[in-house]
């Protein structure tokens, strides 16, 4: 078997989601003949025509608003965002409309809008972000964030197949970099669940995306360097979040560091605090800390940038203090 | 009312400066010099040009320039340096390194930085010829989109409004026929762009877009028409993208001989070169100017060349007025970096041909 890269990953999963169900439709911006910015759709109007491959104007209020409208029809839209950037634009949209729509009137949106976010590539503050936060707020959405091209490929499908509407941020920085054997079959990862990325018995560092990477090498280094053995849990999703994972991991190794690339006030990681703080307070050895990117818009100079995103070093330094503490 | 034959040389001249500076830019590109995308305006040199000519510097006009507006800039005094050092991310880039390519500027300057984010400019400009008019003052703006950032809502929503205030606006949509790959027909219904001023009660006007005393003569009209309290017009300019949206772009999408028909028959800097000739202007002035362009930008590349990348810290400063840096964070304090060389990224991990 040939490995696969993470952005094959999701590509094979539309494929396979289109060509089992009808109704599942794609729609962005130059995803058609061109394939999208990324690449991620090449082939898919080719394959199934450019009536479920449709290419919109630069319009992201009408691409998220429509494909709540097809969903409410029964169809199955998955809309691309150029970069996640430009969410923003449909901000209104997806925390007014669609994040409500089930609760108020008893009508789903079982849609998938999905793009390339996070930073490490110098593309500066519009075309680096983590918007996922300023969702994560809204009741009623999902949330998802893989790290793996595995994880990429069985989310997507798992996301398409969810009967409301899922925000699925895939990391830019991961696309090519990252390769993988699929697993066989119709392979689906469940949406809410975790994964233990590496087990340790000593601190755990609970993280997702592209920072997986960055935790999962800060690990070898302390285990190399300190003996210290490090478990990292990879969310996977973060709406809603594993509260199950979470807690096993801070009842096994009582030690936490939350790491994420979004900048750290109202990141995912305060609210992650919060709940090991709640329900896992005498479980604890050490205060819970977070490595994140500091509160500042991404800048773009490579000096700048590196600056503000969390780096492998800090993930150690917080490791010792966390273990020293 | 008619420019003079000066006038009209320095219309050359910042046309082939855009030009010839973007040419130096994708050298740069080339050896991994300039960080992130690089965007070409080639062939689309006199709408930027022309149209920020008929802006008057006297009076504090004010424009807000797109990806493809290098030469509105430097018409309003955008320095050759200013530009390679933001494409090279230096440290004492008008951004410090903060912000990507042509993304600068300020009042100060005659131009306002745009955001990435299509047609959000529009509504900022709405507001900038607002507090205008609010103060009696006699300055006009002008705002660019493209034929793709007309189907964003902030547009319609700032291009209304303006409208309805009567904002001394001028809002030329450059048609270069594509949005990324989009061909125009997928951007609207509508037969023209200039048709769309209808809908907002203000005058529209179309114009060829690579005939720079057209595109000057057209923007005067509204520039006037603005400062008499006469409102908001939408120019839409047709000219052609004969580049890729960005460098990494191969243009797959565009159907055979297109390009070269544009190059071959309709080039802004030819077509103006010809009228020039035509006005018993002679070649060897016109190398002459070529020369000195070619001269500064060389100047321009070594400055640039040689400043400094910013200083890590400098990525904390700036977030609030009478703030001078955010304090880092507890990980960072006494230390400067977490990494110890800093890679060029390879691009966006956009598709590379
Ligand atoms: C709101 C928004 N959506 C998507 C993008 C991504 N994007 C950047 S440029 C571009 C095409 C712009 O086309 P046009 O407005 O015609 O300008 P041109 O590049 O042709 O000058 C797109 C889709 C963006 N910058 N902003
Ligand atoms: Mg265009």
């Amino acid at each position: 078997m040939s490995e696969v890269t993470y952005l094959e990953g999701i590509r094979q999963a539309l494929f396979e989601e289109m060509e089992r169900d009808v109704n599942v439709f794609c729609l962005g911006e130059d995803i058609g003949a061109y394939g999208g910015a990324f690449k991620v759709t090449d082939g898919l109007q080719e394959r199934f025509g450019a009536s479920r491959v449709i290419d919109t104007p630069i319009s992201e209020v009408a691409i998220v608003g429509a494909a709540a409208g097809a969903a409410h029809m029964g169809m199955r839209p998955v809309a691309e965002m150029q970069f996640m950037d430009f969410v923003s634009n449909a901000y209104d949209m997806l925390t007014n409309y669609v994040a409500t729509a089930r609760y108020r009137i008893g009508l789903g949106c079982p849609m998938v809008v999905r793009g390339p976010s996070g930073g490490y590539v110098r593309g500066g503050p519009f075309h680096s972000q983590n918007p996922e936060a300023a969702f994560f707020h809204t009741p009623g959405l999902k949330i998802v964030s893989p790290a793996t091209a595995s994880d990429a490929k069985g989310l997507m499908k798992a996301a398409i197949r969810d009967d409301d509407c899922v925000l699925f941020f895939e990391h830019k920085y991961l696309y090519r970099r990252i390769k993988e054997v699929m697993p066989a079959g119709d392979h689906i990862v469940p949406i809410g669940k975790a994964r233990t990325a590496r087990e340790g018995t000593d601190v755990s560092i609970i993280t997702y995306s592209a920072t997986l990477w960055k935790a999962l090498e800060a690990a070898e280094i302390m285990q190399a360097e300190d003996g210290v053995s490090v478990e990292v849990i990879d969310l996977r999703t973060l709406l809603p979040l594993d509260d199950e994972a979470i807690v096993a991991t801070v009842r096994k190794t009582n030690r936490v560091l939350i790491v994420h690339e979004d900048t750290r006030t109202g990141g995912i990681a305060g609210e992650i605090t919060a709940r090991i703080s709640e329900t896992c307070f005498e479980w604890l050895d050490a205060p819970v800390l977070r490595v994140t990117a500091a509160d500042v818009p991404l800048p773009y100079s490579p000096p700048l940038e590196d600056y503000v995103l969390p780096q492998t070093l800090d993930i150690v330094r917080a490791l010792r203090r966390i273990v020293a503490y | 009312m008619a420019l003079t034959r000066e006038q009209k040389l320095e219309l050359y001249y910042y046309m082939r400066l855009t030009r010839s500076l973007e040419e130096r830019l994708v050298n740069l590109y080339r050896q991994t010099k300039v960080i992130g995308g690089l965007f070409r305006s080639l062939g689309q040199e006199a709408d930027a040009v022309g149209a920020a000519y008929a802006l008057d510097k006297s009076k504090g006009d004010l424009l807000s320039p797109l990806i493809r507006n290098l030469g509105a800039m430097l018409v309003r005094g955008a320095e050759p340096t200013e530009v390679i050092k933001q494409y090279m991310a230096k440290g004492d880039s008008p951004t410090k390194g903060k912000e990507l390519n042509i993304h600068f500027g300020g009042v100060e300057r005659g131009f306002i930085g745009q955001i990435s984010h299509l047609g959000d400019m529009v509504p900022v400009m709405a507001g900038v010829t607002l507090a205008s008019k609010m103060r009696g003052e006699d300055r006009v703006g002008l705002v660019f989109v493209g034929d793709g950032a007309t189907s964003t809502g902030a547009f319609h929503e700032g291009i209304n409004f303006a409208a309805v205030q009567r904002c001394p606006l001028v809002v030329v949509v450059e048609n270069n026929g594509y949005a990324y790959s989009t061909p125009v027909s997928k951007q609207t219904a509508a037969k023209s762009f200039s048709d769309k001023a209808i809908g907002y009660g203000i005058p529209g006007e179309q114009a060829d877009g690579n005939d720079v005393l057209a595109v000057y003569d057209v923007t005067k009209r509204a520039v006037d028409r603005a400062r008499r309290g006469e409102g908001v017009t939408l120019i839409e300019l047709i000219t052609y993208r004969r580049k890729g949206h960005a460098e990494h772009d191969n243009q797959s999408y565009v159907p055979p001989g297109e390009i070269e028909r544009w190059a071959a028959e309709n080039d802004p800097i030819d077509r103006f070169e010809k009228v020039l000739r035509g006005e018993k202007v002679k070649a060897a002035e016109l190398r002459a100017i070529d020369e000195r362009i070619k001269a500064e930008i060389d100047i321009a590349t070594d400055i640039a060349d040689a400043s400094p990348m910013p200083d890590p810290l400098e990525a904390l400063r700036g977030v609030y007025a009478g703030q001078p840096s955010v304090a880092p964070l507890w990980f960072r304090e006494d230390v400067s970096s977490a990494v110890e060389k800093h890679e060029r990224a390879s691009g966006w991990g956009t598709y590379d041909v």
